[in-house]
């Protein structure tokens, strides 16, 4: 095995709780999103573009999903002789096993992962993002700089800096200051969630923690505030595009919603760096005489016989004649009858809607919430849902039967 | 496990296709917004878990071997049997003149012989269509029958029929005739050129007609033959698009407009896989009006769009108009342009205002690449 500059770990074993319905089933990363990607494919396409070859993937929470979307990492071009992508669940040792603690504790369980490849840098990553960025400026500006670590950090607006993970740099980009969620944030500068470390100081600091009875094992909580106490050259990468964490119902709805549009932020369409994802076989999708368009995203295989608007459709959607679909998220599969109208919706894979029925919250004040709906239902003809629902197999009567 | 080898053999006429076949074989011509028409065959194939294809090139086959490359996305990349891709050995033929396509099976019959099934499929690939050949493997055997040919009713009256075969069948199946089609209309029973026979047999037939000097498979290995061995017909019921020149070729891409034909030719009895290109999924601006269509991903549609095919990565700008048209791959179709029965090959770009118009019994054809 020669020696590799950079490994990339991606950390996926989150549960992701905050987004409800869509994480009840299957890990964070495995959420789909815009139309045809899972979160995951943004990190792992990034990394192919960035050429890194070598990803290890930690899972934990709900895997089956993730750990067969990822196969073998062919979809990523990530199937290689002398790398590729490794899915990294934990495992039993002599002196029994545990579930990853912590961030840095998954790592540091994964250190004789890494020391086969004997880099010279780890790349963290997190499952968590909708974004694309070249990892490997980040990589030479953290070789310049000869850092022990790089976190690359994005500017937030100041009301929300408290809601992330805050740096105070000086003026050549070293970290002076790391402050997770403070209440009064003395700047800007939030932490991506993306860390570049010296492999050899990393480890270190993970065995140190690892001893440590008090620590949470948590990268942003433990390891680099004692990075920060030890003085160890550490800096910030500042990132400048389209980055969105999709941690909430709320957000993942805006992030599909912000590829609306004639000139997004995040544009898809960019054959230097596209975003590469599993390609289901699936012709073109086909409207009716009778089908309106209007600010959408359709996939391959929709059949559209009614109105949809400023939403996004998955592979093999069904929207029958009369039917409304306005500023909701349908997931393939999902079969829309006639008239049926769905308003600021995510509707699950494979769910049907029966004729007539409607799918929307009450306005109040103005504000409208997002419905969401599970996978593998079957709502009964001119039902009104005003509020999310999920359905819990076998004897659950919103549920699809076995067929 | 099926006992099943294919072997698409590229020996059609493409001369018929006119600009569309330029550079390429008939067997890569692009259809139906995504695919190539080797995709049906080579999809049905591998639907029907025969996982030994031999494909036997010609000429041309840039275009072909690009699309294929290892076969992985139609699962066929495999360690034991998957995907052999066979152009021919001129040298092997006498005069060293190449005269037709038994001359390239002869020259590849080594693969032939290594080959472990018992059964072999022979079809082309201007056929598109749907179908179970395990189905017709059994009805083969069934009949006990030499050879089985594929046919279909072809409504000859409004569709290409012209240099087909025309079987002539006994009540109960048998083929008692094969001849070229005459210029009479209705409903015929076609041949769609695909035949199953034993593996053995096909080795027979190729080395007697490389001894007589005889040098096309159809017309000479299965024709000559019809009296001497027990070929029988089999119908196949369902949607077989025949592509054998520029207006079927236009013809059979506006009938997948119709969804029922959608529905069938792509989720049948199985899918039908091409090269994968990660393009993004087809995005819609303001309010589009696009109608009775079908839209590949990778689109960008902000004119309007009827009784059309757009293919991956088309870009349809504002106040643009496409009627009765086929856009293939990275067109890029200007603001105010019109268009109407028309086919672009790939990476056409037409400037703005620009207005083009074919009928719709002769499309206008744009060459690849070209900028109006």
């Amino acid at each position: 095995m020669h020696k590799k500059a950079c490994v990339a770990m991606l950390l996926a074993g989150g549960q992701g709780s905050r987004l409800g319905i869509l994480t009840q089933k299957l890990a964070k990363p495995a959420v789909p999103f815009g139309g045809k990607y899972r979160i995951i494919d943004f990190p792992l396409s990034n990394c192919n573009n960035s050429g890194i070859d070598t990803v290890g993937v930690l899972t934990q929470y709900k895997p089956l999903a993730l750990n067969s979307y990822i196969g073998i990492g062919s979809a990523w071009d990530l199937d290689r002789m002398n790398g590729g992508v490794f899915v990294l669940p934990p495992y039993v040792k002599e002196q029994g096993g545990e579930w990853y603690k912590g961030t840095a504790d998954a790592i540091c369980q994964n250190s004789n992962f890494i020391d086969r490849f004997n880099p010279e840098t780890v790349l963290i990553l997190s499952g968590d993002h909708i974004y694309k960025m070249d990892y490997s400026l980040m990589l030479e500006f953290h070789q310049k700089q000869q850092a022990d670590a790089t976190i690359a950090v994005i500017e937030v607006p100041l009301d929300e800096a408290s809601r992330f993970g805050i740096m105070n740099t000086d003026n050549e980009q070293r970290i002076i200051d790391f402050e997770e969620k403070p209440a009064e944030p003395k700047s800007n500068l939030a932490s991506m969630g993306i860390y570049i470390f010296s492999w050899p100081v990393l480890k270190k600091y993970l065995f140190e923690d690892e001893l440590n009875q008090d620590s949470t094992h948590d990268f942003g909580h433990d390891i680099i505030p004692k990075m920060l106490a030890d003085k160890r050259n550490l800096r910030a990468y500042s990132f400048r595009g389209y980055w969105k964490d999709v941690g909430t119902v709320e957000s993942y709805w805006q992030a599909n919603m912000d590829l609306l549009g004639e000139k997004p932020e995040l544009n898809l369409y960019d054959s230097k760096w596209r975003i590469y994802s599993s390609n289901p076989p699936r012709p073109p999708h086909y409207t009716s005489t009778t089908a309106k368009i209007t600010n959408s995203i359709i996939a391959e295989g929709c059949l559209i016989l009614g109105e949809v608007e400023n939403s996004v459709l998955f592979p093999d959607v069904y929207v029958g004649p009369g039917a409304k679909v306005k500023n909701s998220i349908i997931m393939s599969g999902a079969h829309i009858e006639d008239h049926v109208v769905t308003d600021k919706a995510i509707i699950g894979r494979k769910t049907v809607l029966k004729q007539g029925t409607v799918v929307a919250a009450k306005k109040l004040d103005g504000q409208q919430k997002i419905v969401v709906l599970d996978i593998d239902m079957i709502i009964p003809p001119h039902t009104t849902i005003e509020a999310s629902l999920s359905c819990s197999p076998p004897e659950d009567a919103l549920c699809k039967r076995e067929e | 496990m099926i006992d099943l080898m294919g072997i698409i053999n590229l020996n059609e006429a493409e001369e018929h296709l006119g600009e569309l076949s330029r550079s390429r074989s008939l067997a890569s011509i692009p259809f139906a917004g995504r695919y190539r028409l080797i995709d049906f065959v080579l999809s049905n194939m591998v639907n029907s878990e025969i996982s030994n294809v031999g494909i036997f090139i010609q000429h041309k086959y840039r275009s072909l071997v690009d699309h294929l490359r290892s076969g992985k996305d139609w699962d066929l990349a495999r360690k034991r049997d998957g995907l052999f891709v066979l152009p021919p050995a001129y040298t092997r033929t006498p005069m060293q003149v190449h005269r037709g396509d038994v001359e390239n099976l002869y020259s590849n019959l080594d693969y032939i012989y290594q080959s472990r099934q018992k059964y072999v499929i022979i079809a082309g690939a201007n056929i598109v269509s749907n179908m179970d050949y395990r189905v017709i493997l059994e009805y083969h055997k069934n009949t006990e029958a030499d050879i089985t040919v594929l046919y279909t009713k072809a409504n000859c009256g409004t569709h290409d029929c012209v240099r087909s075969n025309i079987l002539g069948l006994s009540p109960e199946g048998r083929v008692l005739t094969i001849s070229e089609f005459k210029d009479t209309g209705g409903y015929q029973n076609m041949s769609i050129d695909m035949f199953i026979m034993k593996k053995d047999l096909l080795i027979d037939l190729v080395n007697q007609c490389i001894a007589r000097g005889d040098y096309d498979f159809v017309k000479h290995c299965i024709i000559k033959n019809v009296k001497k061995l027990k070929v029988y017909g089999y119908h196949h019921p369902g949607y077989a698009a025949r592509i054998s020149s520029l207006q079927s070729y236009f013809q059979h891409s506006m009938e997948l407009l119709n969804p029922h034909i959608w529905k069938e030719l792509f989720f049948k009895s199985g899918l039908i896989y091409t090269k994968v290109k990660d393009e993004a999924p087809a995005k819609y601006i303001h309010e589009t009006e696009v109608t009775n269509s079908l839209i590949a991903s990778g689109c960008y549609v902000e004119g309007k769009v009827e009784n059309s095919i757009l293919f991956r990565g088309v870009k349809v700008l504002k106040g643009a108009y496409i009627k009765n048209s086929v856009i293939m791959q990275k067109g890029n179709i200007g603001p105010g342009v019109i268009l109407e029965n028309v086919i672009c090959d790939k990476d056409v770009h037409i400037t703005a205002n620009k207005q083009l118009k074919g009928e719709y019994s002769y499309p206008l054809v744009i060459k690849k690449g070209r900028v109006i």
